[in-house]
């Protein structure tokens, strides 16, 4: 079976561009190499786990780059931040879909010829088979080992002084599906990747959002998404719920997050009252909503001493520990002059002697705001989580329980007004998911098929010149996927066409 | 319940360490004759059959004895596994910990199993040496007190993914040290020392290549199930089913080298000897997988609880 698949190797001293594309074209579809591709696309793989990955730790790539400024740069040039999606990447596994493809087509083709044969006719020297065995046997040997064939359903063919039987097409078929399968998986994951999209969105207590690109904090889509059609559907997130481990050596550990939403499917259409958590997402047409993190966002209020409030909102602070210590800055540029905060709120506050304030439980026991207040040229846009505090004037620092207020020396109040829980929602649209899975399924159930079945053939055939009572036959037998069960097949067949009781002991030392 | 599941796991590898001596003095007493004639059926109920011959076999009796310790041992550390579960009132394959029980158990037990057909005395060394290691390591290093799970892990996916990839670890483990024993035998047979030392011991390297492909055979299908599972509990909980994670890219190039494995196995040229090293390193892809990435990579899939 496998040798067929073998280039040949006699070629003429002189190819021709026909015989080069021919002898190309074998050679790629052959076993060795797509053994040798398959060992490459291990070796590809093994870069995307050692170095951060752009398409999923982006910020963990720059740090890195900076970190090692040397190497960092032509790491970059040879794509090992972003492996999956290096051009030699894709040759690797280009190559082997097309050795694949290569392969399974002749395969197929030469699969549902033999189909419709019956098997060929039993070899001349049977002695030569790797299970082997001549044995006395009653006169209507041949009919006795037909018949018990054709009862376990192998292929039978009949000739005067012979037998030969085939078992285990069905071996070779899961061997076709298998194959056949994981390029649909392939497939669907191209699918997935060109007609797919994903969003992540952070969402606080009592706020929504749209199924628009402006409500989103990040977006990645396929190339043939229209960005401006994304889903219509809005969500509001009523409440969200965390609960810690209280004790023990695990204490804080996370335990159950759960969100309430008021979701509509469109604009149009009534707001249903829906609950979410981890492991069981919100499910939208065209769309679902995983709830994959949380943390705090302190509601704060900053009032002019001549009373103008110019800030009043809850801020997301981001979370920096398992303790939920976080932080996050307050930006008014426009005000005259500009004003700014940076914040680090504490659910459970306390003042570690090396590390300073740290929250060491992230359920609220004791919150806590620690603030710094600056005046000057506060710079507009970049990013809302952090404040350059270089060109500004740094007016004092306070720690604040809820509800407390905060005098400035120029008057102005700081109120820590109280907090609320935010949830990182991701947001996911993959049109190939269910190509995948269906793949997916047939991948398990091909390969369990070529692997636990085994396709094998044996051959009975009456001995001439061979004078005993009855008669003797020799029974033999050859696995084509290199396991034991023909063995077995010969021993039984052996059994059914004794001329008399063998006796355990006689099986085994013939 | 916790306090008495620790107990039992002690008390297992108690047995377990008595079940290696007497493996070993088992192995250290056995010579496998040798094949006189190649007509002698190399199946495996005829393999067990020619070993099987002589009753007063030396080395028999110790290991027959090993074989159960084996498993009594087995049966304190499902004990010890079950009150774990009950102590924490969930399924205990929640950490590296749990999982390195459950994992132990798989490899015991697809080896007694296997044991219970065909002749596998000589290879008890090896299995009961792997499980002691597991079980020592985890009480060590992976200890982590019974509790609940965080929310990413509570599905019923878990259950389900991660008994497949415990039953994966087990039989690559078994896979491995049958290739080993390969490895091993068949320099011997190249040589003409077979009847020498330790390959005087082991079954014939053809043989050995034989069990190591079943093996693999056997585990290929359910550790693709297992990365399946994986992928559609990620699609559930994360919305991808793939992300290339350090912990998902990791058990696909496992799978490509097993795949790889496979092919060889039926390449000219690549049978054998080559075939069996690639069978090594994808168990050492394995490995990598399961400590190098729980360990020190940081990923989503950090639930080491260490
Ligand atoms: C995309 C990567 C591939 C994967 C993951 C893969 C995987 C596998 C696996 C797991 C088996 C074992 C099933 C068995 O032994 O019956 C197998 C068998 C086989 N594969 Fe592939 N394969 C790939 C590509 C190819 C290619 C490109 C070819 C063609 C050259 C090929 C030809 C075969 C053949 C002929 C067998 C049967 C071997 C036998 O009869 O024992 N495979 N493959």
């Amino acid at each position: 079976m496998t040798t067929t698949m073998e280039p040949t190797r006699s070629q003429g001293p002189r190819l021709g561009a026909r015989g080069w594309l021919r002898w190309g074209w074998r050679t790629l579809t052959s076993m060795r190499t797509a053994l040798i591709l398959l060992l490459l696309l291990a070796l590809a793989s093994i870069p995307g786990s050692v170095f951060p990955q752009r398409g999923t730790d982006a910020a963990a790539v720059n740090e890195w780059i900076n970190a090692n400024p040397q190497v960092g740069p032509w790491l970059d040039r040879l794509g090992m931040f972003d492996v999956f999606a290096a051009p030699w990447f894709a040759a690797v596994y280009l190559l082997l879909i097309v050795s694949l493809i290569g392969c399974i087509v002749p395969r197929t083709a030469d699969f549902l010829r033999t189909v419709r044969k019956p098997p060929p006719a039993a070899p001349s020297r049977l002695s030569r088979m790797p299970a082997y065995e001549r044995t006395p046997a009653v006169p209507e040997a041949l009919d006795l080992a037909e018949e018990y064939l054709q009862q376990r359903h192998w292929r039978v063919r009949r000739e005067t002084d012979a037998i030969s039987a085939e078992k285990g097409y069905v071996q070779e078929v899961g061997n076709l599906i298998f194959h056949l399968c994981f390029i649909f998986l392939l497939l669907a994951v191209a699918v997935g990747g060109l007609f797919g999209w994903s969003a992540k969105v952070i969402v606080v207590e009592g706020r929504g959002f749209t199924g628009s690109l402006t409500q989103f904090d990040s977006f990645r889509s396929g190339r043939f998404v229209d960005p401006d059609r994304i889903a219509p559907f809005s969500v509001v997130l009523e409440q969200f719920t965390a609960t810690f481990q209280e004790t023990g050596q695990q204490a804080g550990a996370p335990r159950q997050f759960e969100a309430e939403a008021l979701v509509s499917e469109r604009p149009d259409a009534a707001p249903t009252q829906q609950e979410f958590s981890v492991n069981s997402p919100l499910v939208l047409p065209g769309v679902k909503v995983f709830l994959t993190g949380h943390g705090y966002a302190p509601e704060i209020k900053v009032t002019r001493p001549d009373g103008t409030v110019i800030f009043d909102d809850a801020v997301v602070f981001l979370p920096r520990d398992g303790n939920l210590t976080s932080s996050g800055v307050v930006k008014v540029p426009d005000v005259e002059p500009g004003f700014a905060l940076t914040g680090l709120f504490l659910p459970t506050a306390t003042i570690d002697p090396v590390m300073g304030p740290v929250s060491t439980f992230p359920a609220a026991r004791d919150p806590q705001l620690f603030l710094g207040a600056f005046t000057g040229d506060v710079p507009t846009g970049g990013n809302v989580y952090k404040l350059d505090t270089s060109g500004l004037d740094r007016v004092g620092t306070k720690a604040l329980r809820p509800g407390e207020t905060w005098t400035l020396p120029d008057g102005t109040e700081v109120e820590f007004v109280g907090y609320r829980d935010f949830a990182n929602l991701s947001l996911a649209h993959d049109p190939g998911r269910w190509l995948a899975l269906v793949a997916a399924a047939l991948v398990i159930v091909g390969v369990s098929m070529s692997l636990l079945l085994q396709r094998r053939r044996v051959w009975v055939r009456l001995v001439p010149g061979v004078d005993t009572v009855g008669g003797t036959v020799d029974v033999a037998g050859l696995s084509r996927s290199g396991g034991g069960r023909v063995h077995e097949d010969v021993a039984e067949i052996v059994t059914v066409v004794h001329n008399r009781q063998r006796t355990e002991d006689e099986t085994w030392h013939n | 319940m916790a306090q008495l599941s620790n107990t039992a796991v002690y008390a297992s590898m108690l047995v377990y360490a008595l079940a290696l001596f007497a493996f070993a003095a088992s192995l250290a007493a056995r010579r496998v004759p040798l094949p006189s004639s190649q007509k002698v059926l190399v199946g495996p109920a005829g393999a067990t059959a020619t070993e099987q011959q002589s009753h007063d076999e030396p080395g028999r009796k110790s290991g027959n004895i090993a074989i159960s310790l084996t498993w009594l041992a087995t049966g304190l550390l499902i004990v010890g596994f079950v009150l774990r579960g009950l102590a924490a009132e969930r399924f205990p394959l929640g950490n590296m910990y749990e999982f390195s029980l459950g994992a132990a158990i798989a490899v015991a037990l697809v080896y007694l199993i296997a044991a219970s057909r065909t002749d596998l005395r000589w290879l008890g060394v090896w299995v009961v040496g792997a499980v002691l290691l597991t079980l020592g390591v985890a009480v060590t290093l992976l200890y982590t007190e019974s509790a609940q799970l965080v929310p990413a892990l509570k599905s019923w996916w878990l259950v389900i993914h991660v008994s497949a990839a415990a039953v994966s670890g087990g039989a690559f483990t078994l896979s491995a040290g049958l290739i080993v024993a390969y490895l091993i035998k068949q320099r011997a047979e190249d040589r003409g020392t077979a009847g020498k030392g330790l390959a005087s011991r082991l079954p014939s390297a053809e043989r050995l290549d034989g069990l190591a492909y079943r093996t693999i055979a056997f585990v290929f299908p359910v550790w693709t199930f297992a990365v399946i599972a994986g992928a559609i509990w990620a699609e559930n909980a994360w919305g991808r089913y793939w992300g290339w994670d350090p912990k998902e890219t990791w058990a696909f190039i496992t799978w490509v080298i097993y795949a790889g494995y496979l092919h060889a196995r039926s390449t000219a040229g690549w049978k054998g000897r080559k075939a069996a090293v690639i069978g090594l390193i994808g168990f050492l892809a394995f490995l990598i997988n399961y400590f190098g990435v729980n360990l020190f990579a940081t990923g989503l899939h950090s639930y080491s609880g260490v």
